[in-house]
């Protein structure tokens, strides 16, 4: 079932769109993350603009991924901006309502204690706030890293060009179920996607040991 | 003519609203696809979801079963599906069936994890009082648990069925029906106005779902916890957790 003799041929291909697939997620989960993260710094400060801007990310987050790259292919054409605009969309969900969990789980206490050492606004958020809510942070890049591996698969869509492993799901189902390709798309993406939760479940334990527990609940 | 009246003119078009291929049909089709995937994750979620949530046994196999399932890509899923579904019916084993099987995976994780969660989270004073009052663990899981872990419970089916919506879409790149077809074949035809005909159908179909069902879930709320602040109902629905469409 499986013809070895076209993996054999096609290594150089699949390290190549392996290469890209990693390449694509993380740049969208990078600029997303940059957004997110200014937006819920403003969402926490100015707690009025939260809902608001949780309620526009949440919208986003529903329109089916398919709709919004084919949309934007008549906008910004077969380019890059197409693939990655609607990864960056995507993450905003689930980074800026965890980064702004994250910052709410900041204990009352804490936050005076702080005060009451002298820190300015600035310096609590950077000492203290930010690297207390680092767990959730995680948990969200972790949510937002695998559901981005996924998505970079249905890029493929938007052209040859593009779509990691995903492309090869793609050209071997236009070969006509041509198998082997499709597998060569699919199973290394799921190992990628697999690979990636694993990696943030360590980065997790290793960036904080004094919440072990918590970080992984948080992402279930 | 600009995106705009291109994607008015194809909506309005009559041609578009009559016929096995016209916006009607298609809307039928998706709906169709997607709830019958919701029913089989139903099926298979919600029960081990309660009975993990009213045991408290085997909750880390029920949350190492979700996270796999979102971490699974759902063309992924299609693609590695197809060589079993073409068993089981060599035409639609090659379009629907597997897309049907990736909607399930993707359902599977939020029903889960709110199941059990809602009902773990429920208070456990509550459960012991009618314990010793004397009712049936059945009872207490559809009497107590239940009724006050309804709005999560809900909360899971609707990101779920929303997701579904979603993806269902792909099963159009694979040759299946829905309002994924409008999207695939304007690509093809290189017709900007049904895309974006079709992008405005479909996101107004997962809007509506998310709407309908989230009204539901409020609905749901037991009188008894509806006052503001009553901390019964943890905030554990995931707001709009992940999908792999």
């Amino acid at each position: 079932m499986i013809d070895w003799g076209w993996l054999a041929g096609h290594l150089d291909a699949i390290a190549y769109r392996t290469w890209q697939h990693v390449y694509l997620a993380a740049l969208g989960v990078g600029i997303g993350f940059a957004i997110s993260f200014v937006l819920a710094l403003v969402a926490a400060r100015y707690r009025i603009l939260y809902p608001p801007i949780s309620a526009l990310a949440g919208i986003l987050f529903t329109i089916p991924s398919l709709a919004l790259f084919a949309a934007l292919i008549s906008i910004t054409g077969f380019s890059v901006v197409t693939a990655e605009v609607p990864l960056v969309l995507y993450t905003l969900v689930i980074l800026v309502r965890n980064i702004v969990a994250g910052l709410d789980a900041v204990p009352a206490e804490v936050v005076e204690a702080a005060d009451g050492m002298g820190h300015s606004r600035r310096q609590r958020l950077w000492r203290v706030e930010l690297p207390l809510a680092l767990p959730l942070i995680v948990a969200g890049l972790r949510l937002a890293t695998v559901s981005t591996i996924g998505l970079v698969t249905i890029t493929a869509t938007i052209s040859d060009a593009f779509g990691g492993l995903g492309h090869f799901i793609l050209d071997g189902y236009h070969l006509g179920y041509f198998l082997t390709e499709m597998y060569a798309g699919a199973v290394p993406s799921i190992v990628l996607a697999l690979a990636a939760d694993a990696l943030f479940v360590r980065a997790q334990r290793r960036i904080t040991p004094w919440a072990r527990t918590r970080a992984t609940e948080a992402a279930a | 003519m600009n995106l705009l009246t291109e994607t008015a003119a194809w909506l309005t078009n009559p041609a578009q609203w009559a016929g096995q291929f016209g916006i009607p049909n298609r809307l039928l089709e998706h709906i169709l696809i997607a709830s019958i995937s919701l029913a089989i994750a139903l099926v298979l979620a919600l029960p081990a979801g309660l009975a993990v949530g009213h045991t408290g046994r085997g909750a880390a196999a029920a949350a190492g079963l979700a996270n796999l399932g979102r971490s699974l890509p759902s063309l992924a899923v299609i693609a590695i599906a197809i060589p079993v579904t073409v068993l089981v019916d060599p035409v639609l084993g090659g379009t629907v069936l597997p897309t049907l099987v990736a909607m399930v995976v993707l359902a599977i994780p939020p029903i889960l994890v709110n199941a059990y969660t809602g009902i773990a989270e429920v208070d456990r004073d509550l459960v012991e009082s009618a314990r010793g009052m004397g009712m049936r663990e059945r009872e207490i899981l559809a009497g107590i648990e239940l009724p006050i872990a309804l709005p999560v419970v809900l909360g899971g089916i609707r990101s779920a069925a929303v997701q579904i919506v979603a993806t269902a879409t792909l099963g159009a790149i694979f040759g299946s029906g829905g309002l994924g077809r409008f999207l695939v074949d304007g690509l093809a035809q290189n017709d900007d106005g049904q895309v974006w005909g079709g992008v405005v159908l479909v996101a107004g179909l997962a809007i509506a779902t998310e709407v309908a069902l989230g009204l539901l879930e409020r609905l749901a709320r037991s009188p008894g916890l509806r006052t503001p602040g009553a901390g019964a109902v943890p905030q554990m629905a995931p707001p709009s957790p992940l999908r792999g469409a």
